[in-house]
């Protein structure tokens, strides 16, 4: 089945053309990472796909054009996690994850036990129970990260949408944020399309790696088939080396040229 | 503890902490309003004493069988004089109040309260404008609360509309700038007409300052009506509030009509505070303070912001009233005075032994 079918999708932001002519499909249950330069277009092609900018071509989200969807059955389909969440400081981590099921409550609405239920799972799978009272401003940055995937999790969509969802986190924590969307991935049949800039961590988690540039996608496939030195140096503009172990890990290094004299 | 007993126990926990479900301190400011209120009927030049009214209370209730014992004019100085006024004040403070937890809700700024979007330079200027000149004229009364209700609805559209071109509808920021404009613009007629006009400056003056004293039943019959529209939109928002928190994109992504959410707040709170204003003039402060202390009593969900902004200002401003009549007695005070004078030290503390403030 199909979670997400682009084609010729365009995107234009104050006159320029940041996305063109995406065509793209994602199966339920892959793992999608767009790479690319700053600047690409990673972002925006997720907003357009999450029905936050207007475009132009076609978006399908479980073959439904997103254009005739209203935003709550987007929300149903879709949960989107964006690169720098805004966090009210006071709120509880649990008040916080509530707040995921918005698309399942009526719009003046108030949350059932159901909804309750959702929550208490979501804080669940990513271990927030103990901290599910406290402020989320007490937290640290990678209970943050959890707290953010937890509501969107509450939110039960099959599809999940990451933008950068390592950045300003170290190695370790980097690491531990995808595992954790491995391992959601794993309880359930969910589709997840992120952005990342980190290559060597995307090369590894994700199931097909594509690989925006100047708004084109230029490569897509699996992980060793679009990490080549070729590629990554063109469209990066950097002098990259590309270095595997033989037993699947592919890292990609900067490399600095060698100079005369 | 069997696994089942333990999802069940989950389960319990997970209901108890819904949130906007906590009676106590909904009562509590209940309580606050009731006392407010007994305060506005008891306190005036004539001491109608507690006995005597609460049995003057009782004997309005049916199936009660108790009989009063206050005079005919003492019963009339407490239900037209002295109810009407309690009510009209519980009404304009639990209006300002909700409308401006509503104004820092929707546009996620603190600063934000129901005068905003240029709705107190336009009434101020629809009720110079009647007074002047309509001056002396029969019938000005009436046609004072009229104007200051169209003008403060005049001045928060041009504010709208103002700030919707000035950018793509995104960003509060523009659309806050526009009020500013606004405001600025209206209020330079309204200071131009009233230097104009200085027979009338000190009639302007105590419009704009605010008052409830010129309160009956009429009045309140004038208010009502919008007041409880308002207040019944604005608190069917207040799960949608809390998710704007997030901010607009978030909000959006999770299945909120930002926009139209955004319009239909405001709107409902200026058709609200419109009409408080028409009748009360410019109570200040009520809107900005009464929100930001449940806040920092009680932590950000609007979904108890909202109704406790409602009925605890509607409590500080009967309060407040008490107040104004009695400090310089048989002279009345302007009640946006006493709002400032004895809720700015009482915010101070708010402010002083909460923990944090965002």
């Amino acid at each position: 089945m199909t979670a997400i079918s682009l084609r010729d999708a365009c995107v234009s932001l104050g006159g320029r053309r940041v996305v063109d002519r995406a065509t793209l499909v994602v199966e339920a249950g892959e793992w999608v990472t767009l790479i690319g330069p700053n600047g690409a277009g990673k972002s925006t092609l997720l907003r357009a796909i999450a029905g936050l900018l207007p475009f132009g071509g076609s978006i399908e989200l479980d073959g439904a054009p997103v254009r005739r969807l209203k935003r709550r059955e987007v929300a149903r389909r879709l949960a989107f996690v964006p690169q720098s969440p805004l966090l009210p400081p006071d709120l509880t981590v649990r008040e916080y994850v509530l707040l995921g099921r918005t698309p399942h409550i009526g719009q003046l609405g108030a949350e059932s036990a159901r909804d309750a239920a959702a929550a208490a799972r979501a804080l669940g799978r990513l271990e927030l129970d103990a901290l599910a009272a406290r402020p989320l401003r007490t937290l640290s940055g990678g209970e943050r990260q959890r707290a953010v995937l937890a509501r969107a999790l509450a939110q039960e969509a099959p599809l999940l949408l990451l933008d950068e969802p390592t950045t300003a986190l170290d190695v370790g924590r980097q690491q531990q944020a995808l595992e954790l969307v491995a391992e959601l991935r794993a309880g359930s049949a969910l589709t997840v399309l992120s952005a990342m800039h980190e290559l060597t961590l995307a090369l590894q988690y994700a199931d097909r790696i594509v690989l925006l540039s100047e708004g084109r996608i230029v490569a897509a496939g699996a992980p060793e088939e679009v990490a080549t030195e070729e590629l990554i140096s063109t469209h990066y503009r950097a002098d990259v080396r590309v270095l595997a172990d033989g037993e699947g890990l592919v890292a990609v290094v900067p490399a600095r040229r060698a100079r005369p004299g | 503890m069997s696994a089942a007993a333990g999802a069940a126990a989950a389960g319990e926990g997970a209901g108890r902490a819904l949130p906007g479900r906590r009676p106590l301190p909904l009562a509590l400011a209940l309580a606050f309003l009731a006392c407010s209120a007994l305060a506005g009927l008891l306190v005036g030049p004539v001491d109608l004493g507690l006995g005597p009214v609460a049995r003057d209370v009782a004997s309005r209730l049916p199936f009660l069988g108790v009989d009063s014992h206050l005079s005919g004019a003492d019963s009339a100085i407490l239900w037209q004089l002295r109810a009407p006024r309690v009510v009209l004040g519980a009404l304009v403070g639990g209006m300002l109040a909700l409308a401006g937890a509503s104004y820092q809700g929707v546009f996620r700024n603190p600063l934000a309260d129901p005068y905003l979007l240029g709705i107190a330079a336009g009434a101020g200027l629809g009720a110079t404008l009647a007074i002047t000149w309509g001056h002396g004229a029969v019938g000005t009364y009436d046609l004072i609360p009229l104007a200051a209700f169209a003008g403060g609805a005049a001045g928060v559209v041009a504010a709208y509309a103002l700030g919707h071109t000035a950018s793509t509808g995104r960003s509060t920021a523009s659309l806050i700038l526009a009020g500013v404009t606004v405001t600025s613009f209206l209020t330079a007629i309204q200071t131009f007409v009233q230097q104009q006009h200085s027979d009338s400056l000190q009639e302007v003056y105590s419009w704009i300052l605010g008052h409830l004293d010129t309160a009956g039943w009429h009045d309140v019959a004038l208010v009502a009506p919008y007041v409880g529209a308002s207040a019944l939109v604005l608190l069917l928002h207040r799960r949608v509030l809390d998710v704007l928190s997030l901010g607009d994109e978030e909000a959006a992504t999770l299945g909120v009509n930002v926009a139209r959410t955004r319009l239909v707040v405001v709107a409902f709170a200026t058709v609200g505070t419109a009409a408080a204003v028409a009748i009360s003039g410019l109570i200040g402060f009520v809107g900005i303070i009464v929100p930001h202390a449940i806040r920092l009593a009680l932590g950000p969900s609007y979904r108890l912001i909202l109704p406790l902004s409602l009925v605890g200002g509607a409590g500080f401003l009967v309060l407040a009233d008490v107040i104004a009549r009695t400090v310089m007695a048989p002279a009345e005070l302007p009640i946006g005075v006493v709002t400032a004078f004895f809720g700015a030290p009482f915010f101070a503390i708010v402010l002083r032994t909460s923990r944090s403030f965002t």
